[in-house]
């Protein structure tokens, strides 16, 4: 493979890989809250 | 009547609608639904034709600029109107409904043929062993195989080794689709999705080790920066993720549905696109290092072999299989991927038809499901299994994508933005739970971006298509199968959308009603809810 080649093929996999790490990182430090299901909520909701 | 779903449903409790147990499985249900054959078999010649490694460029300002803030805009209004894609779409606005119908309708074309490419592919799994092609793979997929007809029509000489494959798929995705949200599409995707990565990866790695791998990497990688300059590679990005991405057309509406109220709308969002992004990376470079090997063995250059679609798939990668080492392993895992990929996006296609229907009819899952299904099923092995199947499926699959999906899709950003002032409300709705908040470039993104980028992309498909007959079919053919099923999708939603809502209906939903409750006191506002009540 040619340097240029090389190049773009690093550059894609970490701006692809390092999108989905990062949106990963993101949704761990966010966990699921508990659910608040409709019923839950006071009637006068 | 009380034999009947519909009876079934009302004797009992009203069913709450089901929800996703777990953020985690949408997630993979999501993914599940955008990577499908389209990643391994399009991206990759899509990349290489149009700039090679210049590519990434428009393709990550398309995903950045209108794939994502698509899917958001997919999420926000299946998450706040809580329905399938009509019932969303008439909750957001009653004169919206037809939208919502329009997309069920595209779904159900798609489903039609979908079904008939996952059993060719399920077949050339098992030829793969025997390589059963031999010396011929072209003669052998359109002759041996499909037997296709001299001319396109439309023919009931059925083809058996096509149609029992087919029967088994449809049964295996009415089984899944039966057992519902939970038990059927989350553990199906839970179990394919995690499948197909690890057969895709070994197919990969087996990929580089064949002789030319870098040969053709090196093809794929290489950046042609003068493509940059021309407007029909920025085009080809945008189409590519608009349809990589399974946005638009009522799939991301329905499964956002059946989230949780309190989930990170946005934040899920990225994990589904950058996992689909880098499924398609991960096809392109395995791809092209097979497509390398082909290229070295035979002693032509990567552009002579280079193809994408059908051509790839049943076509030169038989022809890698035969010649490469190990080559029946190398069959198997890409055709086995090409089955998980098109199952789980089956799946999800069938499930904004099932829901629609189980949504406007107030019947129960099982009820909804058989119903739906099986006469597509029907419908899919009378049409597809057929001599003439291949040619039906080119022309249905070119023209419901193109007058069907993104002239739908632009409809809808047009009703919803310029037509209905929805963005602000919706725009709320995905900040009141996630965690990454969509502001005011968001909104350009989606009233402004993406409508001129697909009106683009539209007018330029139609004067294409109706200046040359698509793909030298008789015209009637394209007439009927192509113009016109673009056109009786549209009149057909016109006319489910002027079907009344029963009591049954989930229209009127005390579920519903609890949560929109909650919405209001979040401070959600129905900027046309005057007009509505007028």
């Amino acid at each position: 493979m040619t340097p240029v080649a090389i190049t773009m093929m690093i550059i894609a996999v970490l701006t692809i890989g390092g999108g989905f790490s990062l949106a990963l990182w993101n949704l761990a430090r966010h966990p699921e809250e508990d659910e608040q299901l409709p019923e839950d909520l006071p009637q006068e909701l | 009547m009380t034999n009947s779903p519909a009876g079934r449903s009302r004797a009992a409790a009203p069913a709450r609608r089901e929800t996703f147990s777990s953020r985690k499985l949408f997630i993979l249900s999501a993914i599940g639904s955008a990577v499908g054959l389209g990643n391994i078999w399009r991206f990759p010649y899509i990349a290489y034709e149009n700039g090679g490694g210049a590519f990434l460029i428009p393709y990550l300002v398309a995903l950045l600029c209108a794939g994502i803030p698509l899917l958001f805009l997919d999420y926000s209004i299946g998450h706040r109107f809580r329905g399938s894609a009509p019932l969303s779409y008439r909750r957001l606005h009653r004169a919206a409904e037809p939208i919502g119908w329009w997309q069920v309708l595209i779904c159900f074309v798609i489903a039609i043929y979908y079904a008939a490419i996952i059993a060719w592919a399920a077949m050339y799994t098992w030829f793969s062993v025997t390589k059963a092609w031999g010396d011929d793979a072209e003669g052998f997929f359109f002759g041996d195989f499909l037997q296709t007809a001299d001319t396109a029509g439309v023919s009931f000489d059925f083809v058996s080794k096509v149609f029992f494959p087919m029967l088994a798929v449809w049964i295996v995705v009415i089984v899944i689709m039966v057992a519902g949200v939970n038990k059927g599409i989350s553990r199906a995707n839970a179990v394919f999705l995690p499948l197909l990565v690890v057969m895709f990866v070994v197919l990969v790695v087996q990929s580089l080790f064949l002789d030319g791998a870098m040969v053709g990497l090196n093809a794929f990688f290489t950046p042609d920066w003068t493509a940059l300059q021309n407007p029909s590679v920025w085009a080809a990005a945008f189409g590519h993720i608009f349809f990589s991405l399974s946005v638009a057309f009522g799939i991301m509406v329905t499964y956002s549905s059946y989230l949780k109220r309190k989930t990170d709308l946005t934040g899920s969002g990225l994990v589904v696109a950058f996992a689909n992004s880098g499924f398609e990376l991960l096809a392109g470079i395995g791809v092209f290092a097979a497509l390398g090997f082909m290229s070295v063995a035979s002693g032509v250059a990567v552009d002579e072999v280079a193809s994408g679609g059908i051509g790839l798939a049943f076509v030169a990668f038989p022809t890698i299989v035969s010649e490469a080492p190990f080559g029946a392993v190398l069959g198997v895992l890409f055709f086995g991927s090409l089955v998980f990929a098109g199952l789980t996006s089956l799946v999800s296609i069938l499930e904004v038809i099932v829901a629609a229907f189980q949504d406007k009819l107030g019947w129960s899952r099982k009820g909804a499901t058989l119903v739906v299904t099986i006469p597509i099923a029907v419908i899919s092995l009378i049409l597809f299994p057929t001599t003439t199947g291949i040619q039906l499926l080119d022309t249905s699959d070119a023209f419901v994508n193109q007058f069907g999906i993104l002239a739908c899709a632009l409809v809808a950003i047009i009703v919803i933005s310029a037509g209905l002032g929805s963005l602000p409300r919706l725009q709320k709705h995905l900040n009141v739970t996630s965690t990454l908040k969509v502001g005011t470039v968001w909104r350009i993104l989606v009233g402004g971006v993406v409508p001129v980028v697909l009106g683009y992309l539209l007018i330029n498909e139609l004067q294409s298509k109706s200046s040359e007959q698509y793909s030298d079919y008789p015209a009637w053919f394209n007439g009927v199968f192509g113009w016109g099923m673009a056109g009786a999708l549209i009149v057909g939603a016109l006319l489910l959308s002027l079907i009344p809502w029963s009591e049954k209906s989930k229209l009127k939903d005390p579920e519903y009603e609890a949560f929109n409750a909650a919405a209001h006191a979040e401070g959600d506002v129905d900027n046309n809810l005057k007009e509505v009540n007028s």
